[in-house]
Formats: C-alpha cells, sequence, structure tokens
C-alpha cells in the first residue's frame, strides 16, 4: 500500500494528524484484505482515520476501491483483517449507526417521489423531522421536485436525492463511492462544501472519484 | 418497530403503483383453477373431489411466481444494500417485506378461493376448511418463499432454481392442507392437520427472517 499526502509526502497516514486531541473519534483499519474470485485485491492494507479527516482512496479501475468501501460499509467482509470505530466493530449496531454509505447505485424506488424516496432513506438510516426532508430537496436543488415520481428523474437529479438524505443523516462517518458521478458543476461545488462541513464539525469521509477534486486537506490513499 | 410499518407501507405504495405485478400472479391462479372443468370433467361428483388440490396446487404456484420479485427490485436499485448497512435490524425488515408479499399474494388468493370452490362444485364445510387452510399456511408459503428469494436474488433467469429450492419445502403444507379439507368433505376430525399447518406457521415465523437475512447477507458480498 502506497500512502500520500498533497501536501507533504513524506507523511505516513496515520501516525500524524497535527495536534487534535486524543479524544477524538477513530476509525482503525488493521490488516485488511480482500480478495475476488482470483484477483488479491488489497492485502494487510491498515490505516487509521480521525473525525475530521477526508480521505480519498485512489486507484486504478479493478483495484478494489468500491470493495473497500462495502467492506468498511459492512455490505462485504474482509477475507482477514478488522476494522474498528470507538471501540464498535464493523457490523455491530454501535458502528452501523455511525455509517452512511453511498453506492453505485441511487437505491431509490422509482414507483415513489423523491420526498417519499427521502423519508425512508433516511428512517433507514438515522431519522430526521419531516421539514428538513423538504429543505433537504431545496437545498441539493431540487425545489419543486418532492412529489415528483424518481422514474421521471434524471440521473445527475437521483443521485441529488440520495445526496439529500446523506445530508440530513446524523451517521459520522460518510463512505462516499463516486458521489460526484451525473452531477453539474455546481452539484459538485455543493457536495464538496457539505464535506468540508461535515468533516469540519467532527465527521469523517471516505470517498472515490476518478474526477477531479477541489476538496481542501483530502489525505490519500492508494490501492 | 416503526421502521417495520414504514417498510410495510413502503411496499405495498410500490405495489399499488405498479399494479401489473400484483395482478399476475392471481390471474395465473384463477385461470388455471377455471381449465381444469374444462380438461376434467364438468361433472359436480369429479370437481368436487380434486377441488382443494386444483386450489392448493394453484395457490402454490401462483405465489411462488410472485416470488421472484420480492427483494429483486430492491437489489437492483441498491435498496437492500442501504438496509443492510442501516443499524436497524435486517430481519425485522425482511419481515415487513414478507408481511407485504402476503397481504399482495396470500390475502387475495383466499378472498377468491370460496368463488373458486363454488366453481369446482365443494361444498360449503369443504370451502370454509379450505378457507382456514389457505388462512393458516399462506403465510409459511411467503415466509419460506423469502428464503429462496434471498438466496438467488444476485443471480439472473432464476425462477426454475428457485422452484427446485422451495416446492420441497411446500409439500408437506400441500399435503396436510389438502387432506384436511378432503377430511372435512366426508365430515371426518381435521384438528390433526390444522395443528400442524399451525406448527409449520410457527417454526417459518421464528427461523425464516433470520435465514434470509443470512442469505441476502451471502447473496450481496
Amino acid at each position: 500500500m502506497k500512502l500520500k499526502n498533497p501536501k507533504k509526502s513524506s507523511h505516513r497516514l496515520g501516525i500524524n494528524f497535527g495536534n487534535q486531541p486524543h479524544t477524538v473519534s477513530l476509525l482503525n483499519i488493521h490488516n485488511l484484505s480482500c480478495q475476488r474470485g482470483y484477483n488479491q485485491l488489497f492485502d494487510n492494507l491498515s490505516f487509521q482515520a480521525r473525525a475530521g479527516d477526508i480521505l480519498r482512496i485512489t486507484g486504478t479501475n479493478g483495484s478494489g476501491k468500491t470493495s473497500l468501501l462495502k467492506i468498511l460499509a459492512g455490505v462485504n467482509t474482509a477475507e482477514q483483517g478488522e476494522v474498528v470505530w470507538d471501540q464498535h466493530p464493523v457490523k455491530s449496531d454501535g458502528y452501523q449507526q455511525e455509517v452512511f454509505y453511498l453506492g453505485h447505485q441511487a437505491a431509490l424506488s422509482g414507483e415513489l417521489s423523491s420526498l417519499e424516496n427521502l423519508e425512508y432513506l433516511s428512517a433507514l438510516n438515522k431519522t430526521t423531522e419531516q421539514h428538513q426532508l423538504i429543505q433537504a430537496l431545496n437545498d441539493i436543488g431540487l425545489k419543486g421536485y418532492a412529489d415528483e415520481y424518481c422514474a421521471n428523474l434524471s440521473a445527475g437529479q437521483k443521485r441529488r436525492v440520495i445526496l439529500a438524505c446523506l445530508f440530513v443523516s446524523k451517521a459520522k462517518i460518510w463512505l462516499l463511492d463516486e458521489p460526484f458521478t451525473a452531477l453539474d458543476p455546481l452539484g459538485v461545488e455543493i457536495v464538496e462544501s457539505r464535506i468540508t462541513q461535515h468533516c469540519a464539525n467532527g465527521g469523517l469521509c471516505l470517498f472515490t472519484t476518478h474526477q477531479d477534486s477541489a476538496l481542501l486537506n483530502q489525505r490519500m490513499i492508494a490501492l | 418497530m416503526n421502521i417495520y410499518f414504514q417498510t410495510l407501507n413502503r411496499d405495498l405504495r410500490i405495489a399499488l403503483r405498479n399494479p401489473s405485478s400484483v395482478l399476475n400472479p392471481l390471474l395465473f391462479f384463477i385461470i388455471s383453477v377455471s381449465l381444469f372443468p374444462l380438461a376434467i370433467s364438468p361433472e359436480a361428483t369429479t370437481l368436487s373431489q380434486i377441488a382443494a388440490g386444483i386450489i392448493w396446487v394453484a395457490s402454490m404456484l401462483a405465489v411462488l411466481l410472485s416470488l421472484n420479485a420480492l427483494f429483486h427490485h430492491d437489489f437492483e436499485n441498491g435498496v437492500l444494500e442501504q438496509m443492510l448497512t442501516s443499524h436497524h435490524p435486517l430481519p425485522l425488515l425482511i419481515l415487513a417485506k414478507i408481511t407485504a408479499h402476503w397481504l399482495l399474494t396470500g390475502i387475495p388468493i383466499i378472498l377468491l378461493s370460496p368463488l373458486l370452490g363454488v366453481f369446482l362444485f365443494l361444498d360449503e364445510q369443504g370451502i370454509k376448511v379450505l378457507m382456514l387452510t389457505l388462512l393458516l399456511a399462506t403465510p409459511s408459503l411467503s415466509l419460506i418463499g423469502s428464503i429462496g428469494a434471498s438466496l438467488i436474488v444476485g443471480i439472473k433467469n432464476s425462477g426454475m432454481l428457485l422452484s427446485l429450492l422451495i416446492l420441497p419445502l411446500y409439500i408437506p403444507i400441500l399435503i396436510f392442507a389438502t387432506s384436511a379439507v378432503s377430511q372435512a368433505q366426508f365430515g371426518l376430525e381435521i384438528s390433526s392437520q390444522l395443528y400442524f399447518l399451525a406448527l409449520f406457521l410457527v417454526l417459518s415465523l421464528m427461523s425464516a427472517p433470520f435465514v434470509s437475512a443470512l442469505a441476502l447477507k451471502i447473496s450481496l458480498e
């Protein structure tokens, strides 16, 4: 595993995180290995991420970015290794309620309206108030689309609905797989500013993207 | 518990907005039952003897037909992944989906059965017991079926596989339910069959959501 930091290339991830206090929540990934079919995607991957970090996972197609995020989300199981957030191992209740995973698919049902989809998804994650959901749709640029069936939305608009769900969730760990796909430049800007805000408020964000990202202070994990 | 009703509500809403998915198995049920008098004999004595068997086999196949869709759409659009990463217990979410499936297939089958019973010259006692066995056993069909549906969720064109997995588990229900109806037609005691169907329901209710949750986790890997 190679670790890079855009500012200090000698900086080893997980060792030097500035002067943050020790009580900050810590996501500890230890000796993770993942195999798909006959391919060993990564082996003995270890790093730590603290609340407030923005981590960008980079790598070529098929290098295991999505697999890593799925393992961290508790969808997949690693061949070996452990993932722990504040003494809660992955797949435990204490861990899962801190995680929001945004996968490749929009997770929306075409037969339901944007608001109905959002209500259900936010109930699955951590629930928020109804008025916040409509506000979240407005904030992401879907004003007037609350009652529109998701089957009638464009790919970018569908992406925005699930992103609205992310922004109202109370989860601390955001695992975003290609969050900027299908979004226009304004949409990308909104998502980037929300990620920055979330991490400034003590959240943690791990994401993958093949696009240029203007996010400040992002650390890289190369697979 | 709130999430149980939210999931149930969501599934019912999706189904009612896409009625063909609900109506297809029911139409299959009605059509297949109504073809038997044409093919075998329109005589009342013949039909009343085989009525329970025909209705039960047709309802089982109708349930089987509808099971493919139980998790398929949620798998395709990624909602299952969200369910898996949620902190809510997955078996509870699955139980809600099974309940929705039963409300949309089991209940209409139970409501249609007296009409089809009359079609096939089933007497009043026979119709009553037929409805009772369907009421006791259709939830088991949905529950056991969910295990098969969750095992095949990632596999394309898996209709045949689902039948092979699930039908053997349906056989005991079929045997006890039809024997209850035919014994009732002769005025015999049927409590043992009903107790068995009730036992099957309790067992599947206690185990199927958990087994399905496990199978879904494996399928999504």
